[in-house]
């Protein structure tokens, strides 16, 4: 049964990939293609001298990596022992970390803007003013970080509650537990190390995210990678091209990247 | 099996007692241990045997300390254990969900605990192919447990159950994941091991057949009690109320009068065993006890024969209605098909009575 329906499976594949490839291919043609000169990569070599590149770029991934770390740090915890404590929150912590999705960013980061004006003027004479100014560093923003941690609250709280489903957290812990392991190494050696997809799903999507995320950052006056290709973009219109299809690329490196790392130690240390 | 008489060098010194006194817990609306007394002696290989829901697994867990007490206590060798947390227990468990680490291959499962312990690695993975040759899986250390079959991988929770060398060992209904005949050769080698090490064991089961061909006693609970505790032999022969008795073997009920220690039923006057007042009562009966013979002038008359092996199981229904089971060496079981008349008695020997049940 599942044979005759190839012929459909390669024209629907057929399909989806005419439609990614089409613009991106098309995008990549008007970069190199000047009028009347043929190929010429000038529009790349031109955003590697333009002043910015690097330096947004790795703001963005270290404020991918701190939220990636947060957000690992808070969620992981809290789902295993919401399945192993109380199942029937479960439900409630869903409908909580799927909010993100329903507040629009651009809400979401005019709250932000209020807090952050309303915070210096009320407490400028405790020590939570200073907490104010640590989190609005231009050099590092955390403030970005802790937006980016609700923003991907949604997509870690689906990837490791997944990820949960697939193994028996309770009985594992249980067996660490009776061959002498204490909560925490019951936790990072027997559950962890089962877990490595999830996190590495989570990994994913909240790198993805924070990569690509403008609205906030742009509202907040911060200049990440998203922001950087915006500006420039703004300027000329083969060059915005080119660092869009950079972009692209880049995004595409980390993620492979990534999955090559999670991929290479998961066979090395289990093939399960 | 030749694996099996790979030893550990050494074997525990010293086997434990373990108690428990008075066990209550309560979920919510349910009772799963109502006061819950018994004792392990030393060594010994104790069933716990019930039907499903009575509180089996709520016990054992209690004594592996993943579950606590709202009152009593949990004692091992006369100490009181009840706030150690599990990890100092000193109980390996084996869990009726396959429970191998999927991340780890079957010698690192095996040592998981001594890695816990800080064992040092070269020591560790001796250990780890000792206790593997143990359970005759010695040339499966490198596998994961997908790669394993569902009783390979209870074995291999055995060895890493005992690689701790742990004072009791606990089983969770080890053998209800695994077809019927593994099932039989590995209660074996779980008996056996248990014999060469010595080690105070409580093996929970629902399968009567199970308890009774592998413990030392069983001890058969109802409702989050004890209903018994007794060597198998005693528990089938002389079963303490009506519920171990139908529940242990199986039991046929006939109507009788009981009348001055003496019950009527068949035809026959018997000595009864049982507290139950005068009057109507059930005489609790086991097929090898029933005697069934051709008979034109019977009352009774056969419903249907079970061919078992070396006896053939009959049913005979009685003038009033009632049926019983009775098991006949198959050479004497010859004509007796459906519709024949026959004769029912009993040896004149005590019979076990209870309160009838309403039918
Ligand atoms: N964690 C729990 N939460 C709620 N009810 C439970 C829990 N554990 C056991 N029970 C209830 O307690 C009773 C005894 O359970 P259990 O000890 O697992 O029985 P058994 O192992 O003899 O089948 C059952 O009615 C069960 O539903
Ligand atoms: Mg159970």
């Amino acid at each position: 049964m599942a044979r005759r329906l190839t012929p459909w499976r390669w024209v629907v594949l057929g399909l989806a990939a005419l439609y990614f490839l089409v613009p991106l291919v098309a995008s990549v043609i008007f970069t190199v293609d000047a009028p009347g000169q043929g190929v010429t990569f000038d529009a790349y070599t031109k955003i590697l001298s333009t002043g910015g590149f690097v330096s947004s770029l790795l703001l963005s991934l270290e404020l991918a990596v701190a939220t990636i770390a947060v957000v690992l740090l808070l969620m992981v915890p809290a789902v295993v022992a919401l399945r192993l404590g109380a199942p029937r929150l479960r439900p409630v912590v869903e409908v909580v970390c799927s909010l993100p999705l329903v507040v629009p960013p651009i809400a979401f980061v005019a709250g932000i803007v209020t807090v952050l004006k309303w915070g210096p003027e009320h407490l400028s004479r405790t020590p939570l003013f200073e907490t104010f100014v640590v989190i609005q560093n231009q050099d590092f923003p955390l403030v970005l970080v802790l937006a980016y941690v609700v923003m991907a609250l949604p997509f870690v709280y689906r990837a490791l509650d997944a990820g949960l489903r697939a193994i028996d957290v309770r009985t594992l812990v249980e067996a660490a537990r009776s061959c002498g392991a204490s909560w925490p190494q019951a936790l990072l050696q027997a559950v962890l190390p089962n877990l490595r997809g999830a996190l590495l799903n989570a990994s994913f999507l909240t790198l993805a995210l924070v990569l690509g995320e403008f609205t906030v950052s742009h509202l907040l006056g911060y200049a990440p990678f998203a922001v950087w290709i915006y500006n420039v973009g703004g300027e000329q219109a083969q060059m915005s091209v080119a660092v869009s299809v950079l972009s692209l690329l880049v995004t595409w490196a980390l993620l492979l990247a990534l999955a090559g790392a999670g991929g290479r130690t998961r066979s090395a240390s289990s093939r399960g | 099996m030749t694996h099996m008489t790979a030893t550990l060098p050494e074997t525990l010194e010293k086997a434990a007692t373990v108690e428990f006194r008075g066990l209550r817990r309560e979920f919510g609306a349910t009772v799963a241990l109502d006061g819950l007394d018994l004792t392990v002696r030393p060594g010994e290989f104790l069933a716990l045997l019930g039907p499903s829901g009575c509180g089996k697994t709520t016990a054992l867990r209690m004594l592996a300390g993943f579950e606590h007490p709202d009152s009593g206590a949990v004692l091992v060798d006369g100490e009181d254990v009840t706030q150690v947390p599990a990890h100092r227990r000193d109980a390996g468990m084996v869990f009726q969900s396959y429970s191998l680490f999927p991340h780890l291959n079957a010698v690192d499962n095996v040592a998981f605990g001594l890695r816990m312990r800080g064992t040092r690695t070269a020591e560790r993975r001796s250990r780890a192919a000792e206790l593997l040759e143990l359970v005759g899986l010695a040339d499966k250390g490198e596998r994961y447990p997908h790669q394993l079959s569902g009783g390979q991988q209870q074995r291999i929770a055995l060895a890493r159950a005992l690689a701790l060398r742990p004072r009791v060992l606990l089983l969770d209904e080890p053998l209800s994941a695994l077809d019927a005949k593994v099932r039989l050769t590995l209660r074996e080698e779980i008996r056996r091991l248990q014999q060469e090490l010595g080690i105070t064991t409580l093996f929970v089961t629902h399968d009567q057949e199970e308890a009774l061909s592998v413990a030392d006693r069983v001890a058969v609970m109802r409702a989050g009690r004890l209903e018994q505790c007794a060597a198998p032999a005693e528990l089938y022969g002389r079963p303490a109320t009506a519920f171990v008795a139908e529940f242990v073997g199986t039991m046929s009920r006939l109507p009788g009068e009981l009348k001055d220690g003496t019950v009527e039923v068949l035809g026959q006057r018997l000595p009864a065993d049982g507290e139950v007042p005068d009057g109507p009562v059930d005489a609790l009966v086991r097929p090898e006890t029933l005697r069934v013979a051709a008979d034109e002038q019977g009352t009774a008359c056969v419903v249907a024969t079970a061919f078992l092996g070396a006896v053939v199981r009959v049913t005979v229904r009685l003038a009033d209605g009632t049926e019983a089971k009775a098991d006949l060496p198959a050479h004497e079981a010859t004509g007796l098909d459906a519709g024949t008349a026959v004769g029912v008695s009993l040896p004149e020997r005590p019979v076990l009575v209870a309160a009838r049940t309403q039918k």
